[in-house]
Parts: C-alpha cells; sequence; structure tokens
C-alpha cells in the first residue's frame, strides 16, 4: 500500500473543484447521499464514499467504478446534502473524466447508449427512438432484448418506423463540430 | 392566448399521446399553441459528459429559434427538456463569456427572451386554477389517483413546487373532482433511461413505486414526464413476470385526466395508445361510456 | 427554584419580561413588565381548586401539545410560585364573558381579572441573562415527514413520555395509536450540522440524551429495540463515552453511523431508509417510532433582548461572550454575564457551571464600593469637540452622550460602558475624541521614536 500522502493530496479535489465549482472538502461524510440514492444497491462505491476517494486523492479507485455510470441523475443526492454539494454534478464530471482518463468503463453499456443517442441527433437533429433502441441492442449483440415490448408499443402507436427529421440538418451538423473543436482548441 | 410549444422527441413518437393531449386541452381553454419552427432534440443527459458544449448549443438553438419566430414563452412538456431550456437560459444570462460561446457555435445570437414554462407551472400562472375549473363539465369524482412527480421537482433550473412534498398536480387532481391520495412514492426515481441501459435497476425501482400506488388502491396514477410514464407502463408485464406481481395500473398523463374532464374525446386525448389500458376503469367509474 | 423563592435576598419576578435596561455595571436601571396573572400572588394558598374545576381544555405547552391543560393552570407541578394564571386566549370569561368559576370557587378570593399590566423600574449592579434556548422545528425536513407523520417525534416528546409526571403517566406510546412501539429509530443531528438548513454547529446534547433515552427505552421495556443513526458520538465530557458503550453494550442499542435520508408511512410502520458508512451500504428500517435529535436554536425573541440590553449576538442568534477562552460568562457590555444554552447550547453540568462562574463575577460587583476600570477608556476634549455628535453615531457600546455645557451641546464619554475601542477617536473630525493611552499625539511619538531608532542603527535609509 503506498503512503496517502506520498503526493499533492488536494490534486484530484482542485481537479473536480475547477471542473464544476464543487469543493468536496466541505463533506462531513454524513452518508446523507447514499442513503437517499435509488440506485445505491448496484453501485460498486456508494456516492459518500466517490466523494470520498476524491478527498483523499484516489482518482484511480473512483474513475473506474459504475457509481457515476449507473447513476440516474435524479438529484435526490445534490438537494438533501447537508452541505450543499452538488453530488449529481459531481458524477457528470467524473464520467467525463473517465472517458478522458480513457480508463475501461464499469458500464459500458451506458456509454454505448448515450453516444448512439447522440449519434441520432447529429444525424436528424432529434432523437428516433425506435432506431435508437434497436441499434443499441444491436451494438450489444442482444438484438432481442426488449423485442417482446415491440409489438404492443407498435400497436399502440408508440414507435414510428420513420424517424423525423429537421430541416436544418446541416446547421446541426456544424453545432456538433463547432462544438468539439472548441472543446479541443480549448484543452 | 398564443404561446410558444416543444414538443421535444418522445412527444413525437412514444409520448405521443402527451403531446396529443396537450394540444387538446389547451385548445379547449382557448390557448394555441405555435411550435417552436424546425426545433432539434434539446440533447438529454448524454450530452452533458460526451460533449458539455453540445448540450448547451443544442437548448441554445431551440431558445434562438423560439425567439426567432416571435414568441416569448414556450411549454415543454418533458420535464428534461424543460430543465434544460431553462438552465442554459438563466446560465446565458449569468454569464456573457458563455453566451458568447454559445453564439459562436450556433452561430446567432440568443437575446434572453424566452420564458420556459412546464405544464404544471404554465396551468397554474398563466392559465389559472379558476378557469382550468370552468373547463370541467365532468368531474372526475371517485377517481382515485396518486399522482407522481419523480424528479422534476429536483431538476437544475426548475423551482417549480416544494422539492420533497410537491402539491401541483393533486391540486390539479382535486380541481378536476379526483381523489389525489397521499403517498409515499411521489418524488421517488423511476430509473430514467436506465430501463434501456440497465433494465433490471430500472424493473427494481418502477416495482416499488407500483407497489406503493397498489397498497393506496389506486385506480391510475397521473404522471407528466414521458419516461415516466414509459418506464412505469411498458415495464408492467416485465415486472409482473420477474416479480409474480400482477399490477395492471393505468399510467395517464395528467393532460389526459384533464381532457377527461373537459369531456373530450378517448381516442383524441391518445387515451388508446397507453400500454395499460384505462377503459374499463374508467367505464366502471362513469367518466367514458362504453 | 423552590429554596430561592423563600430566600429573603431573592426576589422573583415571574411572569415578567425585561422591556428596557439604562445605566451601566454597577448602575443598570432596568424597566420590567410584570404581566398580569389574574391570580393576586398574595392571596393564593396554591390549592388548586380553580384548575381543577376550570371547564376548558387546551393543548399542553409544556407536554408539547401532547396533553391537556386548563385555562387557569400552572405550566407542570413543580413550577414556582406554586401559583396558577390565567390564559386570556381560551379563558372563557375573557374570550366569551361569562364562566367566571374559578373567581366564584376560590376559596381566597386570590382570582382578580381586573388585575393590570405593571410596568417597575429597578437599580440592579449586575445582570445575568439565562433564557436558554428552544428546539428547531423539524418540518424544515420534508424528507422526514416530521409534523406530517404522528409517530415521528422529536426528543423532547419522548423525554416528555418517559416522564412518570409527563402526558401519559410514563408510558411510551405512538401517538397515532397509542400502542407500544417494538422497533425505535433515533436519528441524530437534524438541523444541527446542516449548512444547508443554516446551522452548522453541533448541539452538544443530543449524544447523551439521546443514549439515555435508548437506555431508560430497554429499562422500560425489555422487548423494544433502539436504532440509533449518528454522524459521529461526540461523548466529551466525564464518564459520558463510558454511558454511551453502556447504551450499545449493555442495552443493546445499535448505532448505525450515517445519516438518514428519507422516512415514509407503509401500513402502520415508517419505513427508515438510510446508511451505514462503516458497512459501505444503503439501509431500510421498520419503525414504529422515529425520534429526531434537533437542534438546539437560541429562543425566537432572543434578539431583541439582546438589543435591549445592548449586548452582541452572532449568527445565529446566541449570545456573544467577551473572550471565548479568558472571559466565557462575560458578555460584552460590562455587569451583563451569560450563562447557560443563551450563549451556545450546553448540557446541564456545563450549564451549572458557568451559572456558579456568573453568579460570583456578578457579586464581585455587588461586593465592592468602588469598581476598578481598565484606564484605557475614551475621552473628548471638551475644548475642542465641535458638537457633530458623530462619535454618538459609531460607538457600538451607546458609551458616548450628549451633554449641554454653557449652552454649547457636546459629547462625553461614560467611562464605564467604554470598551476603548477606538470608533470615536477615529471618527471625530476634530481630534477632540481621544483614548487614554492612544491619543493621536502620543502614537505619532511612538512612531517618531521608532524612526528615530531605525535610523540609529542604519536600518533606515531615508530618501529625504
Ligand atoms: S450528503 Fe453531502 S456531506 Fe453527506 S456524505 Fe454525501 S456529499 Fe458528503
Ligand atoms: S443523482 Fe445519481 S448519485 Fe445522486 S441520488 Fe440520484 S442516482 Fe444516486
Amino acid at each position: 500500500m503506498s503512503y496517502l500522502n506520498s503526493q499533492d493530496i488536494h490534486q484530484f479535489r482542485n481537479r473536480v473543484l475547477a471542473l464544476n465549482g464543487e469543493d468536496v472538502s466541505r463533506c462531513i461524510q454524513c452518508g446523507k447521499c447514499s442513503a437517499g440514492c435509488p440506485i445505491s444497491p448496484e453501485m460498486d462505491l456508494q456516492p459518500n464514499q466517490v466523494i470520498r476517494f476524491i478527498q483523499i486523492n484516489d482518482p484511480a479507485t473512483v474513475l473506474k467504478c459504475s457509481t457515476m455510470w449507473i447513476c440516474a441523475s435524479c438529484q435526490t443526492c445534490s438537494v438533501r446534502c447537508p452541505e450543499e454539494i452538488d453530488i449529481a454534478k459531481i458524477m457528470d464530471s467524473l464520467r467525463k473524466l473517465a472517458l478522458e482518463a480513457k480508463v475501461p468503463v464499469g458500464e459500458e453499456k451506458v456509454v454505448k447508449f448515450d453516444e448512439i443517442f447522440l449519434d441520432s441527433i447529429r444525424k436528424r437533429g432529434r432523437v428516433h427512438e425506435l432506431e435508437l433502441v434497436m441499434k443499441y441492442n444491436l451494438a450489444l449483440l442482444q438484438p432481442f432484448k426488449d423485442a417482446h415490448l415491440g409489438p404492443v408499443m407498435f400497436a399502440r402507436g408508440k414507435l414510428g418506423i420513420l424517424g423525423h427529421k429537421i430541416k436544418e440538418v446541416r446547421k446541426i451538423k456544424e453545432i456538433f463540430k463547432n462544438s468539439r473543436r472548441i472543446k479541443q482548441s480549448e484543452s | 392566448m398564443q404561446v410558444g410549444y416543444y414538443p421535444g422527441c418522445s412527444l413525437e413518437s412514444s409520448a405521443k399521446e402527451f403531446d396529443l393531449s396537450i394540444r387538446a386541452i389547451l385548445q379547449e381553454m382557448k390557448i394555441s399553441l405555435k411550435d417552436i419552427p424546425d426545433w432539434n432534440c434539446c440533447g438529454a443527459s448524454p450530452a452533458h459528459y460526451l460533449n458539455e458544449e453540445l448540450a448547451q448549443a443544442l437548448p441554445y438553438r431551440n431558445l434562438v429559434k423560439a425567439e426567432e419566430a416571435g414568441l416569448d414563452r414556450v411549454i415543454s412538456p418533458c420535464p428534461a427538456c424543460y430543465s434544460h431550456l431553462k438552465h442554459i437560459h438563466e446560465e446565458v444570462l449569468k454569464e456573457t463569456h458563455l453566451a458568447d460561446r454559445l453564439e459562436s457555435i450556433v452561430g446567432k445570437k440568443y437575446n434572453g427572451g424566452i420564458v420556459s414554462k412546464h405544464l404544471l407551472d404554465f396551468i397554474k400562472e398563466d392559465i389559472g386554477f379558476d378557469r382550468l375549473k370552468s373547463s370541467v363539465k365532468l368531474p372526475l369524482s371517485r377517481l382515485r389517483v396518486v399522482n407522481y412527480y419523480g424528479c422534476l421537482t429536483r431538476l437544475p433550473g426548475v423551482r417549480i413546487d416544494d422539492m420533497e412534498n410537491p402539491t401541483l398536480m393533486d391540486e390539479v387532481i382535486s380541481i378536476l373532482g379526483g381523489e389525489a391520495l397521499e403517498w409515499s412514492h411521489k418524488t421517488e426515481c423511476c430509473g430514467a433511461s436506465l430501463s434501456v441501459s440497465r433494465t433490471e435497476i430500472a424493473l427494481r425501482l418502477v416495482n416499488s413505486i407500483l407497489e406503493a400506488a397498489k397498497e393506496r388502491q389506486v385506480d391510475c396514477i397521473a404522471v407528466v414526464c414521458p419516461l415516466c410514464q414509459s418506464n412505469l407502463d411498458t415495464r408492467q408485464g416485465d415486472i409482473n413476470k420477474r416479480f409474480g406481481t400482477t399490477y395492471e395500473i393505468p399510467i395517464l398523463y395528467l393532460s389526459q385526466l384533464i381532457g377527461l374532464a373537459q369531456k373530450l374525446n378517448y381516442s383524441q386525448l391518445g387515451l388508446d395508445r397507453l400500454v395499460t389500458s384505462p377503459q374499463n376503469i374508467l367505464i366502471e367509474k362513469g367518466i367514458i361510456e362504453k | 427554584m423552590t429554596e430561592s423563592s423563600h430566600d429573603e435576598n431573592i426576589e422573583l419576578m415571574t411572569y415578567a419580561e425585561v422591556v428596557d435596561v439604562k445605566g451601566f455595571v454597577g448602575n443598570f436601571d432596568v424597566t420590567i413588565r410584570k404581566k398580569p396573572r389574574y391570580v393576586d400572588m398574595t392571596k393564593c394558598t396554591g390549592c388548586g381548586l380553580c384548575i381543577e374545576k376550570c371547564p376548558t381544555k387546551v393543548p399542553s405547552e409544556w407536554n408539547l401539545d401532547m396533553g391537556l391543560r386548563k385555562s387557569i393552570y400552572k405550566p407542570f407541578g413543580q413550577a414556582v410560585p406554586n401559583v396558577p394564571v390565567i390564559d386570556t386566549e381560551h379563558c372563557l370569561f375573557f374570550t366569551k364573558g361569562r364562566c367566571k368559576i374559578c373567581q366564584k370557587l376560590c376559596p381566597a378570593g386570590a382570582v382578580d381579572y381586573e388585575q393590570k399590566e405593571e410596568l417597575v423600574t429597578k437599580k440592579f449592579g449586575a445582570i445575568i441573562v439565562a433564557t436558554g434556548f428552544t428546539q428547531f422545528d423539524p418540518s424544515a425536513y420534508g424528507e422526514y415527514g416530521a409534523g406530517k407523520f404522528k409517530d415521528v417525534i422529536t426528543g423532547l416528546h419522548l423525554e416528555r413520555m418517559l416522564d412518570t409526571s409527563g402526558p401519559t403517566g410514563g408510558h411510551v406510546v405512538r401517538p397515532s395509536d397509542q400502542t407500544e412501539p417494538k422497533n425505535i429509530v433515533f436519528i441524530q443531528c437534524v438541523g444541527s450540522r446542516d449548512e444547508s438548513k443554516g446551522r452548522p454547529y453541533c448541539s452538544r446534547i443530543c449524544c447523551m440524551y439521546t443514549a439515555k433515552q435508548a437506555i431508560l427505552l430497554k429499562d422500560h421495556y425489555p422487548e423494544t429495540q433502539s436504532y440509533i443513526f449518528y454522524i459521529d458520538i461526540r461523548a466529551a465530557g466525564k464518564n459520558y463515552e463510558e454511558f454511551v458503550k453502556r447504551a450499545q453494550r449493555d442495552y443493546g442499542a445499535i448505532y448505525i453511523r450515517g445519516r438518514v435520508s428519507k422516512i415514509y408511512e407503509k401500513g402502520n410502520k415508517l419505513i427508515v431508509r438510510g446508511v451505514d458508512t462503516l458497512a459501505g451500504r444503503q439501509v431500510e428500517l421498520e419503525a414504529d417510532l422515529v425520534v429526531l435529535a434537533t437542534a438546539v436554536v437560541p429562543q425566537p425573541d432572543a434578539i431583541d433582548l439582546a438589543k435591549i440590553l445592548n449586548i452582541p449576538y452572532d449568527q445565529y442568534g446566541f449570545y456573544t461572550e467577551a473572550h471565548p477562552k479568558l472571559q466565557p460568562v462575560e458578555s460584552v457590555t460590562k455587569g451583563i454575564f451569560l450563562t447557560g444554552s443563551c450563549q451556545f447550547p450546553k448540557d446541564i453540568p456545563d450549564s451549572v457551571a458557568t451559572t456558579g462562574a456568573a453568579s460570583v463575577r456578578a457579586c464581585e460587583i455587588l461586593s465592592k464600593d468602588e469598581l476598578v476600570l481598565d484606564p484605557k477608556v475614551a475621552f473628548v476634549n471638551p475644548d475642542i469637540c465641535s458638537g457633530c455628535l458623530n462619535c454618538v453615531e459609531v460607538c457600538p457600546f451607546n458609551a458616548i452622550e450628549p451633554i449641554v455645557i454653557n449652552g454649547k451641546t457636546i459629547a462625553q464619554v461614560i467611562p464605564t460602558l467604554c470598551h476603548g475601542c477606538g470608533n470615536c477617536a477615529s471618527t471625530c473630525r476634530t481630534s477632540a475624541a481621544n483614548v487614554q493611552g492612544f491619543t493621536d499625539d502620543q502614537i505619532y511619538a511612538q512612531v517618531a521614536s521608532v524612526f528615530e531608532i531605525l535610523k540609529k542603527e542604519n536600518f533606515l535609509e531615508l530618501s529625504e
């Protein structure tokens, strides 16, 4: 085991602070975030433990955990934290940091879904739900997952075969390009 | 009264009935909707970490489009879209630095002239409960409803009701003459998009919500979010299979319940599109005829 | 209390409040409003017949609305003086003009509906403030359903129930259905240590009274099981840690490190969703009764009193001591002392100790004919003072008053009130106001001599 103080102990805390303005050193480790988190049973690290590992500068442990990936962004933790720490916002930043650090993502499925989601927007300007779910299930080699829902949804007019496409799709593609470009030039 | 309207992607397909019923009830109350021309997806949550600027630029473009169309208020029925539009509007007004960046990405300037509304605060503040009340032709008496708010009141920028114990939907149900019941799972999480990527988690969460509703012996659950509706409605079969339960609880949009009280047509309100059909219970309660 | 009411050197003025304080240490003029109790203290024998026969029933404040009292009542059994008071908001005579039963029945003829409020002004040498605290209103925690769920109560409610002369005669029951609870969940730090509720401080008493209540519960009802959600156990007092250990070891209280996020009703149980941060997982408990350890907060009118007394208070409304370490029972205003929880949350031993200390401090003043004051106080040179009275405005201690000399209004310092802060000196445009020992001339002289030394020792090259 390495020494806790072998490196700048505030490095990761400061990183998160710079990224989203949330200071984990305020956290008193009361655990209320974990107590109310609906996804807690499935998380490998509890939300308060995630905060703890940021406090003690252990990005390696944090960035490979499942917590931020299965976080539903329901905000329960954020609105009940006695220290008014926006934990849900920290989860969002951690997703970004994990992708940047290129650590193996514990919850690939979630990322895959989100990527297909964005791709759908880029191509159409809007999301086409049927296409989204189908592509996602295909990508995960589980083409028949939820297939039983198809006929029901279809019969209820809930799944359009053809998605909508906005007129200024070109404009959307540009926005995708621009936002990425600015991001790269900044980093 | 004319107001802007931002349906959002799911109201075009899986939540078409939310869209249909909103248009119908507002028309009934003499409010005409003007869609934001050529609107785009708000980016939902994935955009946040995959590309933060994109997550800001997508709703920004919608605000620009709304302004160009001469609108000053926009209703977004989906809580996530609503939160994004409102949040970006607020951020842009606060941070000029961000405003400049978004202007350069989208190529057009948003001047801060759009007030975002969710259906709920629009009903309360713009329509007014009195006007809603006077549009009621058929009180939903004896209909036992629990209102499910999910994370609506906790989303960033959304401050339309008490976070822990919201009551707006309950007030609406009472105005419609229905019985809005107290219950424990008003604001519990439905699992949101985990229902696709980590279905088993969503099933567990939805099960506990349905269980709490069942305990109150409800006729239906009222919702105001397409994702909540879809998770609570379409997954009932899966849940019954997995947990050995026998749920058959119709999940209605609040707008559909309003429409019923206004005596609007069943299919005009998209009630036939719900997976768990409310037909029998509505007949039983004398709200619709056979 | 009873003892002090018999002491000939102590005059108790109950049902009275301070409305004005003038003067200074050794010479306070205090105006007191004596509220009419509508019972003549000199006649009443305390027999209690009036209370027995009063036909009204009102929720008892003393029992936190869990029991009832009459409109003519004594707040609690051992109250001093043993004389009742009439609550005019509920008394049938005062609200509707009829009844008068108490007056008719009183054998001593002590009931007097005509009593009027009285203002008295008296001289005092020192003042000890001991106005105590109240408890935080837990309905601020929507997620706990306090105020909504009947069986979510506060530690004080439980304390009243455990009292044999309390509203339930010492029986602990669920307010919803009067049954005995089996599983009792305690939640610590409700309102304390919570920035989001504006109260980051520790209330200091909850850890210990909760341990005591858990012990008493097990003692009275061996079938019960207590679960205590805590963030930290703060048992820093003589034998405190051992006491908490006993609650855990001998009385089987289960301590769970973590906060609770939500409580909801399921059937006739309460589901408590919390976390065990030591086990690293969420826990849910089915409770019959939930007891919230609500924060110690200042009295709602604490700030009003502080303004009357002219003593400082902190952002929460607790009174501030002159020095946190060296003058812990003195307020900044000389002759006014603090004790108990009006200053910050204190437990019984601390309150008793500070009360002793404050009393001795007060006696110190009263026992002397003359007071020795710190010489470093301000003075105003009457020859230069222009009479602008700006200094009166800036003095935080009201230590400067205008006086008229030879037809001219000028400022004058009351040395017993002055703390030598120098606000007046720095505000005075004519340099009439100065602090003894720190006059402008003296400070200039000091600066000049420092420069002399520096120059002599070649530390400084002055470019002239
Ligand atoms: S609720 Fe806030 S203070 Fe408590 S453990 Fe979580 S982040 Fe820390
Ligand atoms: S926002 Fe994420 S981490 Fe916070 S309570 Fe919800 S699911 Fe849990």
